[in-house]
């Protein structure tokens, strides 16, 4: 039985696909068998970032409609052993996607994989509701800005309510905070949410703080994704998150900028 | 303190503003999640009735949807005017 992972925010473009590539990929080359899911229908952004667009055939939408079977769908990545990638359609609209045909495409997957990533869309509407539905744990992507962290709180409300382990009664979905396009310096100066803040507002487990990095743009303009660039800071960050997840104890780096002359003369 | 200091703590920092009023629209939020969808309204027309006989502010009316066991409770509050009260007791 797979543990199925919703990436998930509310607010857009906090970083949500960039970490389904990253965790997908770390949580393969730590030996486990894992297949993410792009679930925004209409807007196939994964494929990009994994860099796998040129071997789309067949996607999400056609496989709950029976048009191609997963053996067809699923790209196999060419450098992660154990890492597949299950495309969104790029034609259909949203309403495409049903609660039970993506209830049982999860289910055959489950068989197969440890892991399923869940790349959900933006918003709180049905797209991103049906993404996180089947979760059993779920990575909430904030940005340190205020709109992203009033999002993010909704998302938990969501997360606690309109799931199936919600409506079943279950155990809650485990939830876990990370927090992108972090910069020391700007929270230094008192202009940025600290990661305390952001702790403290939202209350749930911080799985890790990944800088604001030129190595995410990088890493998208080649299709790789950044946990694969070693040397970064991000790609880094993203390593010890998924260590995290997979139980490991890891400090947190990157949570101050390196001080420049003038810092180290005046302190503070 | 050193001089650097001492200008930093004439103006709260923009982080800090942003962090007060999320505490604020989140706590505020949180109160009316996951309630049933008539609250909002439900809690208009208390408000409307209960305007006819005392003038209450908005404020003074707190509802509330608590879960005991399998019961849900809905708890409504009203904080009276001390005027009117007191006018009560004469
Ligand atoms: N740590 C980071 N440092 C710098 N840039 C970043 C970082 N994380 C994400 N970005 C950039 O932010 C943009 C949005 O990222 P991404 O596509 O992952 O967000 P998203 O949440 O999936 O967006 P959408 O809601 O549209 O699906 C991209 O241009 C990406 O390169
Ligand atoms: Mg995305």
């Amino acid at each position: 039985m797979a543990r199925i992972i919703v990436v998930t925010s509310g607010k857009g473009g906090v970083g949500k696909t960039t970490t389904s590539a990253a965790f997908s990929t770390g949580l393969a080359k730590a030996g486990h068998k894992t297949v993410v899911i792009d679930f925004d229908v209409g807007l196939r952004n994964l494929d990009l970032i994994m860099g796998c667009e040129r071997r789309v055939v067949y996607d999400f939408v056609n496989v709950i409609n029976g048009e191609a079977n997963l053996g067809q769908t699923l790209i196999k990545d060419k450098r992660i052993d154990n890492l597949f990638i299950l495309p969104a359609s790029q034609t259909r609209d949203k309403d495409a996607l049903t609660l039970e045909g993506v209830g049982k495409v999860l289910e055959e997957l489950s068989q197969e994989f440890d892991y399923i990533v869940c790349d959900s869309p933006a918003g709180i509407e049905r797209g991103a509701l049906l993404a996180a539905y089947y979760a059993d744990e779920a990575i909430v992507v904030t940005n340190p800005e205020v709109s992203s962290v009033r999002d993010s709180d909704r998302v938990l409300g969501i997360l606690s309510s309109k799931t199936r382990r919600a409506e079943k009664g279950e155990e809650p979905i485990k939830e876990h905070l990370l927090l992108t396009r972090y910069s020391p310096a700007r929270v230094q100066k008192g202009e940025m949410l600290s990661v305390e803040d952001v702790g403290e507002i939202l209350a749930i487990d911080l799985l890790g703080v990944i800088p604001e990095s030129k190595s995410v743009l990088n890493a998208s303009n080649a299709g790789v994704p950044v946990i694969l660039d070693q040397q970064s800071d991000a790609g880094q960050a993203y390593e010890d998150a998924v260590a995290r997840f997979l139980g490991e104890q890891r400090p947190h780096r990157f949570l101050s900028e390196k001080k420049g002359f003038l810092g180290r003369l005046f302190g503070s | 303190m050193n001089f650097l200091n001492y200008f930093r703590s004439q103006k709260k920092s923009s982080a800090a503003v942003a962090k007060e009023r999320l505490q604020i629209i989140v706590a505020h939020e949180r109160t009316t999640r996951g309630g049933p969808e008539y609250l909002p309204m439900l809690k208009e027309e208390l408000l409307a009735v209960i305007s006819k006989y005392v003038e209450v502010d908005r404020e003074a009316v707190k509802i509330q949807l608590d879960r005991d066991g399998d019961c849900e409770v809905l708890e409504l509050n009203v904080v009276l005017p001390e005027v009117e009260s007191q006018a009560k007791l004469r």
